[in-house]
C-alpha cells in the first residue's frame, strides 16, 4: 500500500472558523470606536492603545515562554485584544508607565496566573482596569476633554464625565446626543456610542456573539434606571455600559455557557451597574458589575443548564 | 408550503451536494463479490452455504441470527469461493462470503429481468404481518446509514402504538445525494413502499420530510403523493442533523422522543426513502436487498455521481469508475462527512449501509491542531440534544465517565455538530464516544 | 479615663471572652467528635506504596491498612506493590512473623511488532490515544492486533513502571517498579498486556504476539508475528504450549523455562526475560 489514507473520528469537515479568526473579528469591530477615540483624543488615544497592546502582548509572551515553558507564538491575538480593551477603559492622558502596569496585571494576574487562554475566571482587561482604578485613583478619574486635546498628551486639559456630573448633581449639563457621537469626556472606548453599536452589530452579524448578553444587560440597566427615575439614555450611552455590554461582558471565557445563563448574567450586570452608579461610591460601575458576575459564572454554569431534549417538558 | 425544522440546536452546513440532480448510473456486478455477514446492526447473519456451492443471484447466503439481525443474499450468480475473514474498510477483519462469477454467470445475470411476484392489488391485500415477514425475508435494513433491521422497526411492541410513519428524505449530510436521486427517479415506487410500511406498522398517516435544498425532489414527491390520501409530503428547512430520527420526529410532528426511549415512544416510526423503495421492490418483485444507490463524490472526483451498486463491490472499483484516485494523505469516507467512517482499506466491499463514498483531498483530510477551549458555548448552542459537549468531553477525557453519565452522555446522538463548530477545533466527539463506549 | 475603658479595655475584654468561648467550644468539639483510629492503621499505611493502585483487591492503601487491622494482620491479603520485606514488617506490627507470600505478578506485553517489523497503513489525525485509534480502525501501522504505541498503558500506571520505547514504539515494563496491579491490562484496548508470575530470577517465556489471523495474513502485517505453525507445541517437552485461533499461548504453570520453543519459532515471536545474555532476545 503505497498511498496512505488519513483516518480520524467523524466529523470529517469543520467550519474553518478558528478562535484566532474570531478574535481578529472582535479587533476589527473595535476599529470604528478606536477611530472615534483618535478623533476625540488625538495622540493620547494612540499612545495609550499602542502601549497597552504592546504591554499585554509582551507580558503574555514572556510568561508563556519563560515561566510556563510553552511554545508560544510571539504575538498572541488574544493578548492584543485584551490590550485594546484595557486601553479603551483608560483615560487618554494616562502616563505610559501606569498603562504598562495595567497591562502586566491584566495579563499576568488576570489571565496567565490561572493558566492562560480559556482558564481565567475574570475578564483580564477589567482586572487590569480595576487594579489601576484602585491603585491610581487620581490619574484614573481625571478625564481629558475631547477635541481640544488632540495634540496634547501628558498636559491635557481635563474635565468631568457625564456620569461624574450626574453624581455630583450637575445633571443639567448632560447632553446625551453628545455622548452618542463622542463629543464628551471619558475613557477611550466610552466616548462614541454609535461606533460601539456598529462594532457590536458586526459581531452579531458574524455570529461572534449572540444577542443574549448585550440585550439583557442593556434592557435591565435601562429599565432599572427608568424605575429609579434616571434618564435611561444617559445611563445607556454614558460611561462604559455599551463597551461593557458589547465587548466586555460577552467575553467567551468568563461568561456563562447556556442561553438562560447568559440572560441571567446580563440582567444581573445591568442591575448591579445601575445600583453602583446610583448608590455606590464610584460614578461608574460597569467594570465591577462584570467582574462580580464573572465570579458568579461557574455557579450559573452549574445551575442553569440547557434543557435536555427529551427530558422534563415534553411535546413542547 | 411551510418549512419545518427541529427546535433545539443544529447547524447549517455548506451542503456541497456536488452530485445533485445527477441521474442514477447502473454499475455492473463485480466478478468477485465480497458479501459481508454483518451488514446491519445486531448479530451477524449465519452462513447457509458452504465453499464450492453454486449460488444464483438473489439466493439466500446467510440467514438472520436472532430477532435483531437480517438475511444476506447473493448479488451475483456464481460459486462460493470461501467463507471467512477478509479485511474490512477500517482495517479489522470482518467475516464475509466470497462469491466468484464467471463470464457466463454474468451474462445470465444481465439477461435476468425483474418479474412481478405480487400485483398492486395483492400487495394492498397483504396483512401487516405478511408485509413484515416479506420484508424480513428480503433482508431489508434501514438504508439511511444505521442499518437497523426494518421488520423490527415496523413491529410495534405490545402496548404501544404508532400513529404516524415518518419517511426520511432529509438527507442532511453534505455531499450525499443518493436519496435525492432516488426520489427524482422513483417517487411513485417510494410512495408505494411507504404505503406498505405504513400499513405494516399500523400508522394512520405517513409524512415524508424533505429538505428544501432538494426542491425538485420535493415537488416530484408532492405530485406523486396526490394519489395517496394518507401520505403527506412536507418541506423541511435545511439544517443538520435533520435526518436524525429524533430531530426528524421533532421537525415533522413537534414531538420529543423521551430521553433513552425509541421513536415508537413518541408514537412514530421512521424509515428512510431508500428503505421504502427497497420494501416496494421486495414486495412487488421479491427482490432482496442486494443493491443500493451510492453517491461517489468528492471535490476532486471528476466522474462523481450516483451509482446503483451491487453489494460486495469493492469501494476501489467505484472510485475507479468515477475516475477518482486516492493520493497520499487523502481521506476516504464511507457515508457522509459528518457521521461517516474514515476507511483504511479501499478494497473493502460496499454494504447495505454504504450511502456514499467520499474522497476528500489531502487539503481537507486532516484535523486542525486543537487550541485551548475558550468556552465560546457554540457546542452548547448547536447540540441538538441540549447537552453540554465541552463538559462531557472533558469529563470523558479524564476518565470521569460516571459524572459524564450524570450529564446525560447517553443522550448524545454523535451527530458531530460540536466538533464541527468548535473554533478551537477540539476533538469533542472523539472523547464523548470514548466515554459512551466505556462500561 | 472613660475613653480609655470604652476604647481599649472593653474591646479587649469582649474579644478575650469571645476567644475563651471559642476555645471552650473547640475543646468540646474535639472531644465530642474525635475519631479514634487504630494507630496501627497509620503504621501500616506508612509501609505501603501509597499509590492506591487497587492490586490488593481493596479500594486503596488506606482500605488495605484498615482491612489489616480488622483481620488482625495481613491475613489473606497482600500488597504486591510493597514487596516481601515491607509485608513482613506489616505482619510484624501485628506481632506476626512473615506475611502471606504473594506470587508476584509482572505485566508482560504480548506484542513484539516493533516499528521496524511492521509498515505504515494509514495516517492518523486526532488525539493520540490508543483507545480512540483502535475504535476507528486497525490503526496507523499494519497488523490489526498489534500495539498502537500511544501509551494508554503508561498514563494509567501508578508506579511509572511502563514506558513507550521511542525506537520500537512498544511498551517496556520496568520490572523493579511493576507491582502487577493490572491497570495497564485494563487500559490496553487491544488486550495486549497480561500478568504473568514473575518467575525464578525474573525469568519468563511468553509469546510476544496476539494476532489471531491466519499465519500468512499475520505475517504480511508483521515480520515477528506468531503464525500459529505449532512448531513450539511440538518442541515443548512439558506440554506447556497450545495454539488457539492461530496463536500460540504458553502456560506459565507448566513452562519450565527450557526455551526450546524460542529456538524453534520461525518468526521469533517468543519472548524471554532475564536469561543470561547469550540466549536472551530482550
Amino acid at each position: 500500500m503505497s498511498r496512505l489514507l488519513v483516518i480520524s473520528e467523524s466529523p470529517h469537515i469543520h467550519t474553518g472558523d478558528t478562535t484566532q479568526r474570531i478574535m481578529w473579528r472582535v479587533l476589527l469591530a473595535l476599529v470604528p470606536a478606536f477611530l472615534c477615540a483618535v478623533y476625540s483624543f488625538g495622540i493620547g488615544a494612540l499612545i495609550v492603545t499602542a502601549t497597552a497592546m504592546a504591554g499585554c502582548v509582551a507580558t503574555e509572551f514572556l510568561i508563556a515562554r519563560y515561566m510556563l515553558g510553552r511554545r508560544a507564538p510571539f504575538v498572541s491575538v488574544s493578548a492584543m485584544l485584551t490590550g485594546v480593551l484595557l486601553a479603551f477603559n483608560l483615560p487618554s492622558n494616562l502616563p505610559v508607565w501606569i498603562v504598562l502596569i495595567g497591562s502586566v496585571v491584566a495579563i499576568g494576574v488576570g489571565k496567565m496566573s490561572f493558566g492562560g487562554l480559556g482558564c481565567n475566571i475574570f475578564n483580564p482587561a477589567l482586572v487590569g482596569r480595576v487594579f489601576l482604578l484602585l491603585s491610581f485613583p487620581q490619574q484614573m478619574t481625571t478625564w481629558p476633554l475631547p477635541i481640544v486635546n488632540r495634540l496634547r498628551y501628558a498636559d491635557a486639559l481635563t474635565g468631568a464625565t457625564s456620569l461624574t456630573q450626574i453624581k455630583e448633581g450637575v445633571a443639567g449639563a448632560v447632553d446625551w446626543a453628545g455622548e452618542a457621537i463622542g463629543a464628551t469626556g471619558g475613557s477611550l472606548g466610552e466616548v462614541a456610542g454609535f461606533a460601539l453599536i456598529a462594532g457590536g452589530l458586526y459581531l452579531l452579524a458574524t455570529r461572534v456573539i449572540t444577542w443574549h448578553i448585550p440585550v439583557s444587560m442593556l434592557l435591565s440597566a435601562g429599565l432599572f434606571s427608568l424605575v429609579i427615575g434616571n434618564d435611561p439614555f444617559v445611563e445607556l450611552l454614558g460611561g462604559g455600559l455599551l463597551l461593557g455590554a458589547l465587548f466586555m461582558a460577552t467575553d467567551y471565557v468568563t461568561s456563562p455557557m447556556s442561553h438562560s445563563g447568559m440572560l441571567l448574567y446580563g440582567v444581573m450586570i445591568g442591575l448591579i451597574t445601575v445600583v453602583i452608579r446610583e448608590w455606590g461610591a464610584y460614578p461608574e460601575g460597569v467594570s465591577f458589575a462584570i467582574l462580580l458576575m464573572n465570579g458568579a459564572t461557574p455557579l450559573i454554569n452549574r445551575y442553569m443548564k440547557p434543557r435536555k431534549v427529551g427530558e422534563g417538558r415534553r411535546d413542547g | 408550503m411551510k418549512k419545518l425544522t427541529f427546535r433545539r440546536g443544529g447547524v447549517r452546513l455548506p451542503d456541497s451536494k456536488l452530485t445533485a440532480g445527477k441521474p442514477i448510473v447502473e454499475v455492473e456486478a463485480p466478478e468477485v463479490a465480497v458479501v459481508a455477514l454483518g451488514q446491519h446492526i445486531g448479530r451477524p447473519a449465519r452462513a447457509v452455504v458452504s465453499p464450492g456451492d453454486r449460488v444464483a443471484r438473489y439466493q439466500l447466503l446467510a440467514e438472520a441470527d436472532g430477532f435483531i439481525s437480517a438475511n444476506i443474499h447473493s448479488p451475483v450468480t456464481g460459486t462460493v469461493k470461501s467463507i471467512g475473514p477478509v479485511c474490512g474498510a477500517n482495517g479489522y477483519d470482518i467475516d464475509a462470503i466470497i462469491v466468484e462469477s464467471t463470464e457466463e454467470d454474468r451474462d445470465s445475470d444481465r439477461a435476468m429481468m425483474p418479474v412481478r411476484v405480487r400485483t398492486d392489488v395483492e400487495i394492498a391485500a397483504m396483512s401487516p404481518d405478511e408485509i413484515r415477514r416479506a420484508v424480513r425475508g428480503c433482508g431489508i435494513v434501514g438504508l439511511g446509514g444505521a442499518t437497523f433491521p426494518t421488520d423490527v422497526k415496523l413491529t410495534v411492541p405490545e402496548g404501544k402504538s404508532a400513529d404516524v410513519l415518518i419517511v426520511n428524505g432529509a438527507e442532511c449530510e453534505p455531499y450525499l445525494t443518493s436519496d435525492h436521486a432516488l426520489m427524482l427517479e422513483s417517487a411513485e415506487e417510494i410512495l408505494k413502499g411507504v404505503e406498505a410500511a405504513r400499513r405494516a406498522c399500523g400508522a394512520a398517516q405517513a409524512i415524508v420530510g424533505i429538505e428544501e435544498n432538494k426542491c425538485d425532489a420535493l415537488r416530484r414527491m408532492a405530485e406523486a403523493a396526490g394519489g395517496y390520501p394518507a401520505t403527506e409530503v412536507v418541506g423541511l428547512r435545511e439544517r443538520y442533523p435533520q435526518g436524525g430520527e429524533k430531530q426528524l420526529i421533532n421537525a415533522v410532528t413537534g414531538r420529543e422522543v423521551p430521553a433513552g426511549k425509541l421513536p415508537i415512544d413518541a408514537g412514530a416510526v421512521v424509515v428512510n426513502v431508500g428503505t421504502a423503495y427497497a420494501i416496494w421492490r421486495g414486495l412487488a418483485y421479491g427482490e432482496p436487498l442486494v443493491r443500493r444507490i451510492v453517491t461517489v463524490t468528492g471535490p476532486d472526483v471528476e466522474g462523481r455521481g450516483n451509482f446503483r451498486v451491487w453489494n460486495g463491490t469493492a469501494v476501489a472499483t467505484l472510485l475507479e469508475l468515477a475516475g477518482a484516485s486516492a493520493e497520499q494523505g487523502s481521506k476516504l469516507v464511507l457515508g457522509g462527512p459528518m457521521m461517516g467512517h474514515a476507511a483504511i482499506n479501499p478494497d473493502a466491499p460496499t454494504m447495505k449501509g454504504t450511502s456514499g463514498v467520499l474522497l476528500l483531498p489531502p487539503s481537507m483530510s486532516g484535523r486542525l491542531e486543537p487550541d485551548a477551549c475558550v468556552r465560546c458555548a457554540r457546542c452548547v448552542s448547536v447540540c441538538p440534544m441540549g447537552l453540554e459537549p465541552y463538559l462531557i468531553s472533558t469529563l470523558c477525557r479524564f476518565g470521569r465517565v460516571k459524572e459524564a453519565r450524570e450529564h446525560s452522555i447517553a443522550n448524545c446522538i454523535e451527530c458531530g455538530c460540536c466538533s464541527y463548530i468548535c473554533p478551537s477545533s477540539r476533538p469533542l466527539l472523539d472523547f464523548i464516544r470514548l466515554g459512551k463506549s466505556k462500561r | 479615663m472613660i475613653y480609655c475603658i470604652s476604647e481599649i479595655v472593653l474591646p479587649a475584654a469582649a474579644l478575650g471572652v469571645l476567644g475563651a468561648l471559642a476555645a471552650v467550644l473547640l475543646c468540646v468539639v474535639v472531644k465530642r467528635f474525635a475519631v479514634v483510629e487504630d494507630d496501627r492503621i497509620g503504621m501500616v499505611e506508612e509501609l505501603l506504596p501509597g499509590a492506591n493502585c487497587g492490586a490488593c483487591g481493596l479500594l486503596g492503601c488506606h482500605d488495605f491498612a484498615v482491612e489489616c487491622v480488622r483481620r488482625g494482620g495481613p491475613e489473606g491479603i497482600v500488597c504486591p506493590g510493597a514487596g516481601e520485606e515491607k509485608m513482613s514488617q506489616i505482619a510484624g506490627i501485628f506481632g506476626k512473623d512473615g506475611a502471606g507470600k504473594a506470587a508476584r505478578n509482572i505485566a508482560v506485553v504480548g506484542c513484539g511488532g516493533a516499528y521496524a517489523h511492521r509498515f505504515p497503513a494509514a495516517i492518523y489525525s486526532g488525539p493520540k490515544l490508543c483507545r480512540i485509534e483502535s475504535r476507528i480502525g486497525s490503526g496507523p501501522m499494519s497488523c490489526s492486533y498489534g500495539c498502537l504505541g500511544c501509551g494508554d498503558c503508561t498514563s494509567v500506571c501508578p508506579f511509572g513502571a511502563i514506558r513507550i520505547d521511542p525506537v520500537s514504539r512498544l511498551p517496556l515494563v520496568d520490572e523493579g517498579g511493576c507491582t502487577g496491579c493490572g491497570k495497564c491490562v485494563e487500559a490496553c484496548p487491544r488486550n495486549l498486556i497480561s500478568l504473568r508470575p514473575q518467575g525464578p530470577k525474573g525469568r519468563r517465556v511468553w509469546v510476544g504476539c496476539s494476532n489471531r489471523q491466519r499465519g500468512a495474513v499475520a505475517r504480511k502485517g508483521c515480520s515477528v508475528a506468531c503464525i500459529g505453525c505449532g512448531k513450539c507445541v511440538r518442541t515443548c517437552p512439558f506440554d506447556a504450549v497450545e495454539v488457539r485461533d492461530n496463536l500460540a499461548v504458553i502456560d506459565p504453570a507448566k513452562c519450565r523455562l527450557c526455551r526450546k520453543c524460542v529456538a524453534a519459532c520461525p518468526t521469533g515471536a517468543i519472548m524471554t526475560s532475564n536469561f543470561p545474555a547469550a540466549l536472551s532476545n530482550q
